[in-house]
C-alpha cells in the first residue's frame, strides 16, 4: 500500500506537512483496542454463521477496515450522526448499538433492530444515531447530506458522517450532494473508505481520479488523504474535519485509504486480486495489530490483551447465540411498518 | 386592411390574462418589434411586440382589464395609407385566422404557440363540485384557482408546524416554475422556501434525509417527469425504510409537482406517473382534481407521517373552483368522493381524467343514462369501498386515465372490480386511456393520443349496450 498523501487544503491548494499522526494515551489505545477487536471477532462470527447457512443473503464484512470507523466514532459526540452503505456492521458496534440486536438481524431474527426486515444491509438506530444502512451504492451520500441539512435548519451544532467506498464516489448523486453541501454549507463529513476494490473492480480501472481527497476540489471543499489502517491518523484527520464542520464551515472530505481482508460480499471469488497483497497488507499494516505492538511496547501485559480478547468474544458468542435461537418474526409482523 | 393584434398566450396552457398596460398611444407609429403592451397572468408578466408596422389604430382593451381570453383582438394597426375609417371593417369577425401572427411576448418565446382554441385539453367544468362531506353546513366558501389553493396548503402548514419547509427548483426568488410558491419566500425566508440547483436525484435524496432527521420536507418536482431522475431515492429510500428499520424510522415528506399532460410539450414533458407510484407499498398517492380537494389534501399529505407522492395537474393549475373557508381544511388522504350521482353506470377518474369523465356524464345524461363519477383523489390507498358500492348501484364501469393501459391505474381498477363486485356487473369494465405511445407534438396527434369525451361516452354507452 502506498504511502498516504498529504492534505490538500481549501486554502493553499498544497499539501501541508503533518508528520505522523500524535499519540494516544493508554486509555484511547485500549479503547481502539477493545472496539476494533469487538467488530473483527463479530465479522469473523458473521461469515462463520454465514457459512453454517445461519444468515442469508448478502453480507459484506468489514474486516480490515476496523481503525476507519473507530477512529471517526472518537471525535464525534452524541447526537452526531452516522450513516453508510451496506458494509455496515462494524458502523453499527462503533456507535454503540448493541451486538446480539445487530446479530439477531443478520439471522432474520424478531430481536434484530430491524426486527429482522432489514438484514444485513439494512439496520437503524434512533437511539444511537445511527441513520443506516442503505443498499443502494451512492444512496446514503445524498441521505448523510440531508441530516446535515436538519442541522443547520435547527441550528444546532451536531455533525453527520456520510461514509461511502471508492466504488460509490463515482456515483451522480455524490456530486449532486457535494455541490448542494458547500453552497449551504452544510455539516458533513464525507468519509471515502477507498479499500482499493468497487466489488471486483480495482479502484485503477474505475477511477480517472484515483486521489479521492481531489473529488471536491471543483466544489471548494477540502480533502485530505489519511492512513486509514492507523487509528490514532484516523482520530487527528477526523478531528479537524469535524471541527471545521462544526465552526460552520461546510463539509469536508476525508479519503481513508484502507483494506478489506475478505472478499466483497460472502460470494467473492477473489480472482481480482492476490492472496499474497491480501497478505501483506495484513502482515505490514493491520490496523489491529499496530495498537497491540504499541501497547506491548508499553509494558502492557499480554495477559491484559489477553483479557480484552477475551471480553470481546464473551459478546461475539452471547450475540451469536442470541441470534440463532431467537425466533423468527411472527408472521403478524408481515404487513406492519409499511405505513404510520 | 387594419391588422388585428390579438391576446397572445404567455404559455401553452394560458387561457386568459390581464392587459396591464399600453405603452403606445392610439395614432402613434409601430415599427415591428416594439413593444405595445403589457400583460400578466397568475404566473408572470410579459410585453406584447408588434410584428408589423403602421400605426395603432385603436385600442380595443383599455389597461386594466381582467382576464382577456387568449386570441380576443386587443388592438388595431392601421398599415400606411389606411385611416380611422377602416376600422370599422377589422372590427368585423372574420379577422379570428390572424391570432397565429400576434405577437409572441418577448421573454416567452421558447415556448410553444398557444394551440388554437378546439385543440385545447378540455377546459374543467365551472361548477362541479357536490358539497363535501367533509365540510359543515353552511360553510362558506370562497373561490380560488388550484394554484391558489396549493399556495396557502403550505403557507398554512409552515405557519403550523416550524419543522415544515420547502425545496425545489426555482420555489423562492422565482416565485415556482408555475407560481404554486407565490409569495412563500417573502413570508418564511430563504431558509424555509430553498431554491435547489438543477439536481433531482441529489435534492430528493437530500430531503429523504432531513425527513429522517424528523423535518417534515415538501419537495417540489418541476414536473413529474424530472423525478425520474431521484426515483431510487423515492422508492428505496423514502418508500421502504419505514419497513426496514422495522418501524423505527420512517419518513413524512411530500413529494409535489405537476405530473400528466402538459400541452404541447411532446414525449419526455408529458406523461402520467400515477400507475409508477401507486405500485409502491410505502407510498401514499394523491391526485386531487376539485380546487378543494387539492388544498384539503395537501394539508394531509404535508401532516401525514408516511411519503406521500403529491400529483398535480399543470392543466388544472389555472382553474378556479370553490373552497371551504375553514381555518384547518383537512381532506383524509384514502377517500374517493362520488362527485356525480348517476344510476346507470359508474364512471371511475382522477386528476384531470375527471375533465373528460364529468363532462360526458353531461352529455350522456341529453341521452337518458345517468352516469355516476367517482373521484379517486387517492389512488394509494385506493378506496375500493366507494367503488364497490357504486357498481352495485349501476353494475357498469368505465375507468378514465391518460395514462397508459397496461399495467395501468384503470386496470387495477377492474381488478378490484373484478374481485369484489364480479356478481354485480351487468357487463365488462371497459378503460378509457392515454394511447399507447409517446405522446407526440403535433396538436391533432396529441389530441388523439389523450382520451376525449367522446371516447368516455362512447365507452359509457358500451358498456350500458345502447
Amino acid at each position: 500500500m502506498a504511502a498516504p498523501k498529504k492534505s490538500v487544503t481549501k486554502d493553499s491548494g498544497q499539501e501541508k506537512g503533518d508528520g505522523s499522526p500524535p499519540e494516544f494515551t493508554k486509555e484511547q489505545e485500549l479503547k481502539a483496542l477493545r472496539d476494533m477487536l469487538l467488530i473483527r471477532r463479530f465479522e469473523e462470527k458473521a461469515g462463520q454463521l454465514y457459512g453454517m447457512g445461519a444468515i442469508g443473503g448478502f453480507c459484506h464484512l468489514y474486516i480490515g477496515q476496523e481503525a476507519v470507523v473507530v477512529g471517526m466514532q472518537m471525535t464525534l459526540k452524541k447526537g452526531d450522526q452516522v450513516i453508510t452503505g451496506y458494509r455496515d456492521h462494524g458502523h453499527m458496534l462503533a456507535c454503540g448499538m448493541d451486538a446480539k440486536g445487530v446479530m439477531a438481524e443478520l439471522t432474520g431474527r424478531r430481536g434484530g433492530y430491524s426486527k429482522g426486515k432489514g438484514g444485513s444491509m439494512h439496520m437503524f438506530s434512533v437511539a444511537e444515531h445511527f441513520y443506516g444502512g442503505h443498499g443502494i451504492v451512492g444512496a446514503q451520500v445524498s441521505l448523510g447530506t440531508g441530516l446535515a441539512f436538519a442541522n443547520r435548519y435547527r441550528e444546532n451544532d451536531f455533525v453527520s458522517l456520510a461514509y461511502f467506498g471508492d466504488g460509490a464516489a463515482n456515483q451522480g448523486q455524490v456530486y449532486e450532494s457535494f455541490n448542494m453541501a458547500e453552497l449551504w454549507k452544510l455539516p458533513v463529513v464525507y468519509i471515502i473508505e477507498n479499500n482499493r476494490y468497487a466489488m471486483g473492480t480495482s479502484v485503477t480501472r474505475s477511477s480517472a481520479q484515483t486521489d479521492f481527497s481531489k473529488r471536491g476540489i471543483s466544489f471548494n471543499i477540502p480533502g485530505r488523504q489519511v492512513d486509514g489502517m492507523d487509528v490514532r491518523a484516523v482520530k487527528a484527520a477526523g478531528e479537524e474535519a469535524v471541527a471545521w464542520c462544526r465552526a460552520g464551515k461546510g463539509p469536508y472530505i476525508l479519503e481513508m485509504q484502507t483494506y478489506r481482508y475478505r472478499g466483497h460480499s460472502m460470494s467473492d471469488p477473489a480472482k481480482y486480486r492476490t492472496r499474497e497483497e491480501v497478505e501483506k497488507v495484513r502482515h505490514d499494516q493491520d490496523p489491529i495489530e499496530q495498537v497491540r505492538n504499541r501497547l506491548l511496547a508499553a509494558d502492557v501485559s499480554e495477559q491484559d490483551l489477553k483479557s480484552i480478547d477475551a471480553e470481546v468474544r464473551d459478546i461475539v458468542n452471547a450475540a451469536a447465540d442470541f441470534a440463532q435461537h431467537d425466533p423468527e418474526p411472527d408472521p403478524s409482523e408481515l404487513y406492519t411498518d409499511v405505513y404510520r | 386592411m387594419p391588422i388585428q393584434v390579438l391576446m397572445p398566450a404567455l404559455s401553452p396552457t394560458m387561457e386568459k390574462g390581464n392587459l396591464a398596460k399600453w405603452l403606445k398611444k392610439e395614432g402613434e407609429p409601430i415599427k415591428s418589434g416594439d413593444v405595445i403592451a403589457e400583460i400578466e397572468t397568475d404566473k408572470a408578466t410579459m410585453e406584447v411586440e408588434a410584428t408589423d408596422e403602421g400605426t395603432l389604430g385603436k385600442i380595443l382593451i383599455p389597461e386594466g382589464t381582467a382576464d382577456v381570453a387568449v386570441n380576443t383582438p386587443i388592438a388595431t394597426i392601421l398599415a400606411d395609407g389606411e385611416s380611422a375609417a377602416d376600422l370599422a371593417k377589422a372590427a368585423s369577425p372574420a379577422k379570428q385566422e390572424k391570432a397565429a401572427e400576434s405577437a409572441p411576448p418577448a421573454q416567452a418565446k421558447a415556448e410553444a404557440p398557444a394551440p388554437k382554441a378546439e385543440e385545447k385539453v378540455p377546459a374543467a367544468p365551472k361548477a362541479v363540485s357536490e358539497p363535501e362531506a367533509e365540510v359543515p353546513a353552511g360553510t362558506e366558501m370562497i373561490t380560488q384557482t388550484i394554484r391558489e389553493a396549493l399556495r396557502d396548503a403550505m403557507a398554512e402548514e409552515m405557519r403550523r408546524d416550524p419543522d415544515v419547509f420547502l425545496m425545489g427548483e426555482e420555489v423562492a426568488e422565482y416565485q415556482g416554475a408555475y407560481k404554486v410558491s407565490q409569495g412563500l419566500l417573502q413570508e418564511f425566508g430563504a431558509r424555509r422556501v430553498i431554491d435547489t440547483p438543477i439536481t433531482e436525484h441529489g435534492f430528493a435524496g437530500i430531503g429523504v434525509g432531513a425527513a429522517m432527521a424528523g423535518l417534515k420536507p415538501i419537495v417540489e418536482f418541476m414536473t413529474f417527469n424530472f423525478a425520474m431522475q431521484a426515483m431510487d431515492q423515492l422508492i428505496n429510500s423514502a418508500a421502504k425504510t419505514l419497513y426496514m428499520s422495522g418501524g423505527q424510522m420512517g419518513c413524512s415528506i411530500v413529494f409535489r409537482g405537476p405530473n400528466g399532460a402538459a400541452a404541447r410539450v411532446a414525449a419526455q414533458h408529458s406523461q402520467d406517473y400515477s400507475s409508477w407510484y401507486s405500485h409502491i407499498p410505502g407510498l401514499k398517492v394523491v391526485a386531487p382534481f376539485s380546487a378543494a380537494d387539492y388544498k384539503g389534501l395537501l394539508k394531509a399529505a404535508i401532516r401525514d407521517p408516511n411519503p406521500v407522492i403529491f400529483l398535480e395537474n399543470e392543466v388544472l393549475y389555472g382553474h378556479s373552483g370553490e373552497v371551504p373557508k375553514l381555518d384547518d381544511y383537512i381532506v383524509p388522504i384514502g377517500k374517493a368522493r362520488v362527485a356525480r350521482k348517476g344510476q346507470h353506470v359508474t364512471i371511475i377518474s382522477w386528476s384531470n381524467g375527471m375533465t373528460y369523465s364529468l363532462k360526458a356524464a353531461d352529455e350522456l345524461a341529453k341521452e337518458g343514462i345517468e352516469a355516476e363519477v367517482v373521484d379517486l383523489r387517492t389512488l394509494r390507498p385506493m378506496d375500493t369501498e366507494t367503488i364497490v358500492a357504486s357498481i352495485q348501484k349501476t353494475g357498469r364501469a368505465v375507468t378514465v386515465e391518460e395514462g397508459w393501459q397496461q399495467s395501468g391505474v384503470g386496470a387495477e381498477v377492474a381488478a378490484r372490480i373484478m374481485e369484489h363486485a364480479f356478481d354485480y356487473l351487468d357487463a365488462p369494465v371497459t378503460r378509457v386511456s392515454g394511447k399507447d405511445v409517446p405522446m407526440p407534438y403535433a396538436a391533432n396527434l396529441e389530441k388523439m393520443a389523450l382520451p376525449s369525451v367522446a371516447e368516455v361516452v362512447e365507452a359509457a354507452k358500451a358498456v350500458c349496450y345502447r
